[in-house]
């Protein structure tokens, strides 16, 4: 691990057993981990090369456990890491030696149907995918696919504002999101929103969706729903260079057309998932597109049209229409294969995620070509090219000494890149642990200790998900005070009065 | 107002001025071309931050869908600028100045947005913040901040440019924003069935809005409102109207709008709006305009919308008058103004489990009824606190939102 965590505090570490004993009387044995054996289970989230013991683990079954826990935690200063299903790829549910860890596994229940307000309610342990498997027999799902879908808790998803491969047309987690209930560490529950749209006050719904885990602990959560679209269009379309697939991107959207799911990937990932797979993708090109548009029959068929007008003008090597629903699958079959098939030729991949203006693609792939050779380490490109959220799979050995601090100094490189050229850190996983330190290449300090001050208003103390997110840990009384330089700003002088 | 009026030509400027009101706990009032000013309670400011000329398009790429703007740039200026690029801001702001005895078209961005304001088309399209992706602001601290970015796909940090859509200018001053643009639709056909009760209005728009159409907006009006529209096909049956728009490449709402007439004639008898109807019609709804009336109070309430008849029906029988959009999901409502009506107008919305907005009242009556929906204890503290933290003398816009204690 190459990154500083906060230090244990050793009162808390001392206290333990008291502390486990006082918890053993808010949640029932089983719902307990206490013995390093069953601590393993939770010592990593998907960001697997950062590992810690929690002090223990608890997993509550209603709100009210919650809110007596936090209030707990907050009597014997025990610092708090929420997790949902841990698939996060970016350390937010990485433990902390001196923390407890709050698994919302057992929040497991659809609470609320309702189609008449096209909207569900349920408990932040509930899958994404489920959530679209209760509605789908009556022709509704819910829209933010993450590609860990079938494993990824809504929870997890609100927390780091999870997107996926359709958000292009219907938007993150955070423009789906109706409700929330959450504790705060003070042990009050808050409710915001409803099922109804615009919450009223402070956007709270705004604020709590991606602020990973560090604002409080999410108990419910209500989603709008959407009906499934009518008919769907898939094309898959391969250029001999990167830059004419960057250009393909950007066209399509210049002329008006959202499709709801707009990948790439490189020559590298083709072959990869092509002898993974077998999904029949051509082999000698540089770039492959896959472009989904879905809506009304017509609508679809027309837009479908003017994408392969658009390709054929840039040259494109292949243009392929999917005629059948088994086609379609197979087209995404590869794309959905590709971090497999890249584990297979590789010992170990990490991957990146960061986001940068559509039109700058072409320029960024091939400064990331450069970057890689530079650090001697294969890089591998699947990502969502419609909103330029890249997702790079660095290829390294963890057995070879020093792979792995190459690994992370390449990733350093290319994020720092996605910042300079407009980009941001992260799309679509969260800064957790993995970007914490390269908050200062976007944010001033000022800027910083401003979203710490928002931190301050839900949890005084600090005590959730320390260590995540914020490269410096200022102390709330410290942040509060402000710093009046009065008379170097003469009011009478200022022009224009 | 005895005080001074400031007009910064720059963020550093703005930030001097607001560092030393918050060095001296002076109170500022906050405004953009001031066409919302009467939205609120009153501001008990000694100086005014005039941010009407930081106006201009920073930044607009349309192949990248982002635009970035200064604050103070009126609404119609980014519309017509857009409009060159066949783009739209698909929140489709309102424009409620006449509503609040302002002139028309005189809106800029930064107001649309320190309220989340949105149109008809957020029931599909999402509400301002949804289309907010960065800014830059000045604390109450004077302080300047950025967050976000101009990317649509970004969890880099808290969300602070979604926190301060929506605050009303009592966190920051905001002085630029990056927005989502979208393509604008190439065609877009409205039709309207007539004389449906409100219940039976609603349950049409829940049927259309879950189908697999692609409504873009759906609207009910009451006879009496429906009356006073400038647009023939809708004044003229003397009855309700329930209105649903459809948007997009022509086959698509051509066939769209086939399967939905026939859909909807099972209701009742079907008319068609085409191009400028239609726009001449959505514009009424989105700008609130048969409530602009020098005498009424005006309340706007967002409920679960399938609940948005059961508004209709206890305002109407309150001596009320009362409109539905965003399928049922907002209920505008237009009423003689009391306390007593305008609570008890605003309780209907907590018994569904929404919530009110007083967007249009004399001082007299806003000294009595909150202007926004009294939040529970929790969550009003919460909020209190996040104020504290950008703007710990409460020098902006101080009792706009009544959040003082």
């Amino acid at each position: 691990m190459t990154i500083a965590m906060p230090q244990p505090d050793p009162g808390v570490l001392a206290a333990r057993d008291s502390f486990l004993g006082e918890l053993a009387g808010i949640v029932p044995p089983d719902n307990m981990v206490t013995d390093e054996a069953g601590l393993k289970t939770y010592e990593c989230d998907g960001l697997s090369a950062y590992r810690e013991l929690p002090l223990g683990v608890a997993l509550p079954e209603t709100t009210g456990e919650v809110a007596r826990i936090l209030e707990l935690c907050r009597r014997y200063h025990v610092k708090v890491v929420p997790r949902g299903s841990g698939t996060g790829l970016s350390g937010g549910a990485l433990p902390l030696k001196d923390g407890l860890l709050l698994g919302l596994g057992k929040f497991n229940r659809i609470l609320d149907i309702d189609y008449a307000n096209r909207c569900v309610t349920v408990q932040p342990g509930v899958t994404n995918l489920a959530i679209s498997q209760a509605v789908d027999h009556c022709g509704f799902y819910y829209a933010p696919d993450p590609s860990s879908q079938l494993a990824c808790s809504i929870g997890g998803n609100v927390a780091e504002n999870s997107g996926g491969v359709h958000c292009l047309k219907y938007g993150v987690t955070t423009n789906n999101l109706l409700g929330l209930e959450i504790v705060l560490m003070s042990g009050e529950i808050v409710r915001i929103g409803g099922k109804y749209m615009d919450s009223d006050g402070y956007d709270l719904l705004g604020i709590v969706t991606g602020s990973e885990g560090l604002l409080g602990v999410i108990t419910e959560v209500t989603v709008r729903i959407l009906p499934k679209p009518a008919s769907v269009s898939t094309l898959l379309i391969g250029f001999d260079d990167l830059a004419s697939a960057g250009d393909c991107v950007t066209r399509i959207i210049a002329s008006g057309i959202i499709p709801a799911g707009l990948e790439l990937m490189d020559r590298a990932a083709v072959h990869a998932t092509e002898d993974f797979c077998k999904a029949g993708y051509p082999l000698d090109v540089e770039a492959l597109l896959i472009c989904e548009l879905d809506g009304p029959g017509p609508e679809v068929g027309e837009l479908a049209g003017r994408v392969e007008e658009i390709a054929e003008d840039l040259g494109a090597h292949t243009i392929r229409r999917a005629a059948s629903e088994e086609e379609r699958e197979r087209f995404w079959l590869g794309r959905k294969s590709a971090f497999p098939a890249v584990g297979r030729i590789s010992p170990d991949y990490y991957c990146i995620d960061g986001t940068i203006p559509r039109g700058r693609l072409a320029e960024v792939l091939t400064r990331m070509e450069d970057l890689s050779t530079r650090h001697g380490l294969g890089v591998v490109n699947v990502f969502h090219a419609g909103d330029g959220n890249l997702h790079p799979l660095i290829m390294y050995d963890i057995d070879k000494p020093g792979d792995l601090e190459k690994a992370e100094a390449l990733a350093r490189d290319i994020l720092t890149l996605c910042v300079e050229v407009g980009g941001v850190l992260s799309g679509e996983h969260g800064i957790g642990v993995e970007k914490r330190d390269l908050m200062g290449t976007m944010f001033s300090d000022l800027d910083l200790k401003q979203q710490q001050r928002v931190k301050c208003a839900f949890d005084p103390d600090g005590l959730l998900n320390p260590g995540k997110v914020f490269p410096v840990l200022h102390r709330c009384a410290e942040l509060g005070h402000m710093h009046v330089h009065r008379g170097q700003v003469p009011f009478p002088d200022l022009p224009r009065f | 107002m005895t005080g001074k009026t400031f007009r910064p030509v720059d963020e550093t400027e703005l930030a001097g001025v607001v560092a030393w009101a918050a060095a001296d706990g002076v109170p500022l009032e906050i405004i953009g071309s001031g066409s919302k000013r009467g939205l609120g309670h009153a501001i008990d400011a000694d100086h005014v931050i005039d941010m009407s000329e930081r106006t201009g398009i920073v930044d607009y790429e349309p192949a990248e869908l982002v635009l970035t703007v200064e604050a103070g740039t009126k609404i119609a200026a980014i519309e017509t600028q857009l409009g060159e690029a066949n783009q739209q801001m698909a929140f489709e702001p309102p424009d409620y100045g006449p509503l609040l005895d302002h002139p028309a078209a005189t809106a800029t961005i930064g107001g649309t947005m320190a309220g989340n304001l949105s149109g008809p088309r957020r029931v599909s399209a999402g509400a301002a913040r949804d289309h907010a992706l960065g800014m830059e602001a000045v604390t109450g601290r004077g302080e300047v901040i950025r967050a976000g970015g101009r990317v649509v796909k970004n969890v880099t940090g808290y969300d602070l440019t979604r926190l301060l859509c929506g605050s009303w200018g009592t966190l920051a001053v905001v002085t630029r924003f990056s927005l989502k643009v979208l393509p604008a639709p190439e065609m877009t056909r409205t039709l309207i069935v007539a004389g449906l009760t409100p219940s039976a209005g609603c349950r049409v728009m829940g049927e259309v809005l879950a189908s697999q159409h692609e409504v873009s907006a759906a609207a009910w009006l009451p006879a009496d409102m429906a009356a006073k529209s400038a647009v023939d096909y809708v004044s003229s049956p003397g009855t309700t109207v329930t209105a649903v728009r459809i948007e997009g490449p022509p086959a698509s709402v051509l066939a769209r709008h086939d399967s939905l007439r026939s859909m909807l004639a099972a209701h009742g008898p079907v008319e068609e709006l085409h191009g400028h109807n239609s726009g001449m019609f959505w514009k009424e709804v989105r700008d609130v305009a048969a409530f602009v009336t020098p005498e009424a109070a005006v309340m706007r309430l967002s409920v679960p919308p399938a609940s948005g008849a059961v508004v209709c029906d206890r305002v109407t029988a309150s001596g009320g008058h009362a409109f539905l959009d965003w399928g049922g999901g907002l209920a505008w409502c237009s009423f003689a103004p009391s306390p007593a009506t305008a609570t008890a107008i605003r309780d209907i919305a907590t018994s569904l489990g929404g919530h009110a907005t007083l967007i249009r009242a004399g001082e007299k009556l806003k000294a009595e009824v909150p202007v926004f929906h009294p939040q529970p204890a929790a969550r009003r503290d919460l909020s209190r606190r996040i104020r504290e933290g950008f703007d710990p003398r409460g020098i902006l816009n101080p009792g706009r939102m009544a959040m003082e204690v």
